[in-house]
């Protein structure tokens, strides 16, 4: 295990990319997109892995900022280079992601940059899932997904989108079907058809992009149910959740 | 009595060498049974061993009654020594008694809970017999007038100790949380009895007048011992559920190491074999991926012994999902919402979802893993495969092919269903199965 000194700030230059900041820096073929990311797993082996996949800044437009393997190290080195995206593994020693979000929840919120976080397991147990949505990850993907579509994800993050995979699209679409009572507040616990709809194609595998031709909407309509789900799985009454929990035995 | 093993002499065998025809079972142990006992369970776990009618054996206690009371003594002694098992629940009992010699009947009564005739009757003998006991019996005047009191102890003993029973069965039988305050008052009106009975006695015995007294001292004795035991005993109990709790955690490791040692390390083994197979290693990752996966995320903890046939749409799609992984080499990505019951029409559907997932599997694999989604959804169950291959026109097969219009497509419609293929917006083709379910299911 690497001490913090070692993991701040990898490759020196995150203090010029921040000056550069927001200016889109002129990358390769990446159409000048640019973000600046921070990795947190407690296993080297896999942080090197997707070091080496997306960390090619000329070509992906993603440049680590950053690498931590527990919950401390996270909290400083997030604290320190601010990065615009955080890939968050589940499972850490000190308390797991879900105490990362936690301790970063000021950073969330701020106004002028704020701190993004994509989940990022080999898990995909849904108390796991649920748990780091609720403390505020913007997406979660699983670790068998590819440097392509990883990139893809953390652009979509960086922009303030939601990113489901497959399998979360399910859990929620699980959550939300179980409950049949009536709702308390219409808004906050239904999800409208339309955005079950698109959870569906998701949960079917089906792209943005795709869903978008299919359901004949632009991506960004796409987009924007997505962020309403996550919204809504944010803030759904806890009694409503609590009770989905205990029935898949979850707590 | 027990152990009469039958016997088989095989022929061109000496005598001496006969063996037992049935291997020689566990030793039937007496239990008392929990199920449909009045009391302590004694004459229901007597007879289930035994073999013989409860009610025979509870005519035996009544008239042992009548000896001096020799049959109370004894039911005493049963109630303290045998341990309770649980009757017709757990599995506490050698099954071998199930139809073995005389009567089934008794056996059979212990798993039923209903009061029978026979214990009505019962009841009312040994109403009768003690009824006559107490009027026969020669206990001179002055005894006599301990009767009442020594009842009412043995009223209240009885009522305690069966509670300790109950908490005992509790531990295997989960009893509803709701029964605490029941439990509380029975142990209440238990402690209450005996108290009575006992001051009942002082106060026959003519130290009546001494009875605050020696009230006030029996309380400051057990003051004393609460004060001075009290810290162990809590410290005591303290320590044991430490201890137990280790050991649960310490066996449930044992399991998970063991789980892992077997399939994993036979795995790796395997992998280190065939490591100029890419394709096969690929395979036998996956399958250890899923299994590892079942094994830590499944609610119970419990996925080792599966039944042979899938009973669920959702246990049904992971389980095709998988063998088809398995046999085919290419990764299917499962999403489950909802789950139900197989009938017949979805275990049609399942067929024809497994022949799609085939057909993705073959045909598509290469453009990366099969999605398959599954979803039940009020009446509707919904099942879409989708790949990222070629795409496939069913035009354009030529008509002799039958493996999408008979497995797939025909089979859905014999059943009631509709199955669509289409091509996808980004490439590939998906296949939609949808069926509804039987009318009976709930």
């Amino acid at each position: 295990m690497s001490d913090p000194t070692e993991t701040t700030g990898t490759n020196g230059t995150g203090g010029a990319a921040e000056a550069a900041g927001p200016t889109k820096a002129p990358g390769g073929g990446t159409g000048g997109r640019h973000v600046r990311v921070v990795l947190v797993d407690d296993h080297r082996m896999f942080r090197t892995g997707v070091q080496a996949e997306i960390g090619q800044t000329e070509q992906t437009g993603v440049e680590v900022v950053g690498e931590a393997a527990d919950v401390d190290q996270a909290v400083t080195v997030i604290t320190a280079t601010r990065p615009e995206v955080v890939l968050l593994d589940v499972h850490l020693p000190g308390g797991g992601g879900v105490e990362v979000l936690r301790r970063c929840a000021p950073l969330m919120s701020d106004a002028e940059q704020p701190v993004r976080f994509l989940a990022l397991s080999v898990s995909d147990a849904a108390e796991d899932v649920i748990g780091v949505i609720r403390g505020g990850a913007r997406g979660y993907v699983t670790k068998t997904i590819t440097g392509t579509d990883l990139v893809d994800s953390i652009f979509r993050v960086q922009e303030g989108d939601a990113v489901f995979s497959p399998r979360l699209a399910g859990f929620v679409l699980d959550a939300f079907a179980s409950t049949d009572a009536p709702p308390v507040d219409e808004d906050l616990d239904r999800l409208t058809q339309r955005e079950r709809e698109v959870l569906r194609l998701i949960a079917r595998g089906y792209a943005y992009k795709e869903i978008a031709k299919q359901l004949f909407i632009s991506v960004k309509t796409v987009e924007s149910h997505v962020s309403a789900v996550l919204r809504k799985l944010q803030l759904s009454n806890r009694h409503e959740l609590t009770r989905w929990a205990t029935a898949r035995r979850l707590v | 009595m027990p152990g009469t093993g039958a016997r088989v002499t095989i022929v061109g065998m000496p005598e001496a060498a006969a063996v037992p025809l049935v291997e020689p079972r566990p030793p039937r142990k007496l239990y008392r049974s929990s199920d449909g006992r009045w009391l302590g369970g004694v004459a229901r776990g007597l007879a289930g061993h035994l073999g013989l009618p409860v009610v025979w054996v509870r005519l035996v206690f009544a008239g042992l009654f009548m000896a001096d009371g020799l049959g109370a003594l004894l039911y005493a002694a049963f109630w303290f020594f045998v341990p309770l098992g649980v009757g017709g629940v757990g599995d506490q009992k050698p099954p071998a008694l199930v139809g073995t010699e005389t009567a089934p009947d008794g056996r059979r009564r212990l798993v039923a809970r209903k009061p029978d005739k026979g214990q009505i009757v019962a009841l009312l003998l040994m109403v009768v017999v003690a009824m006559v006991f107490v009027g026969n019996v020669n206990l001179g005047s002055g005894a006599k007038a301990y009767l009442l009191p020594a009842v009412l102890v043995g009223a209240g003993v009885a009522l305690v100790w069966r509670q300790a029973d109950n908490a005992r069965r509790a531990r295997w039988v989960e009893v509803g949380r709701r029964r605490r305050t029941l439990t509380l008052l029975r142990a209440g009106a238990g402690v209450l009895l005996v108290t009575a009975g006992v001051s009942g006695i002082f106060v026959l015995q003519g130290s009546a007048a001494h009875l605050g007294s020696v009230l006030q001292a029996a309380l400051a004795v057990l003051v004393g011992i609460t004060l001075l035991a009290g810290p162990y005993l809590v410290r005591m109990t303290q320590d044991l559920s430490e201890e137990r709790l280790m050991r649960i955690r310490a066996q449930e490791r044992a399991e998970v190491a063991a789980h892992v040692h077997d399939s994993v390390l036979h795995t790796l083994t395997l992998i280190q074999r065939n490591a100029e197979n890419a394709g096969e290693v690929r395979r036998l990752a996956r399958a250890q991926e899923r299994d590892l996966r079942t094994w830590l995320y499944r609610p119970e903890g419990t996925g080792k012994e599966e039944a042979d046939e899938p009973t669920t749409v959702a246990d049904a799609v992971r389980r095709n999902a998988a063998e088809v992984e398995d046999k085919h080499g290419v990764p299917i990505e499962v999403v489950v919402v909802g789950d139900c019951p197989l009938d017949e029409g979805v275990g049609a559907q399942m067929q024809a979802a497994r022949e799609a997932m085939v057909n993705a599997a073959k045909y598509g694999g290469e453009g990366g893993a099969v999605q398959v989604y599954a979803e039940v959804e009020g009446r509707t169950v919904f099942v879409s495969v989708r790949d990222r291959g070629p795409g496939f026109d069913l035009d354009s097969i030529p008509a002799d092919r039958m493996g999408v219009r008979e497995s797939i497509i025909g089979r859905m419609e014999r059943h009631g269903g509709t199955a669509r293929l289409r091509a996808v917006p980004g490439g590939g083709t998906e296949v939609e199965l949808e069926m509804e379910r039987a009318e009976k299911t709930s």
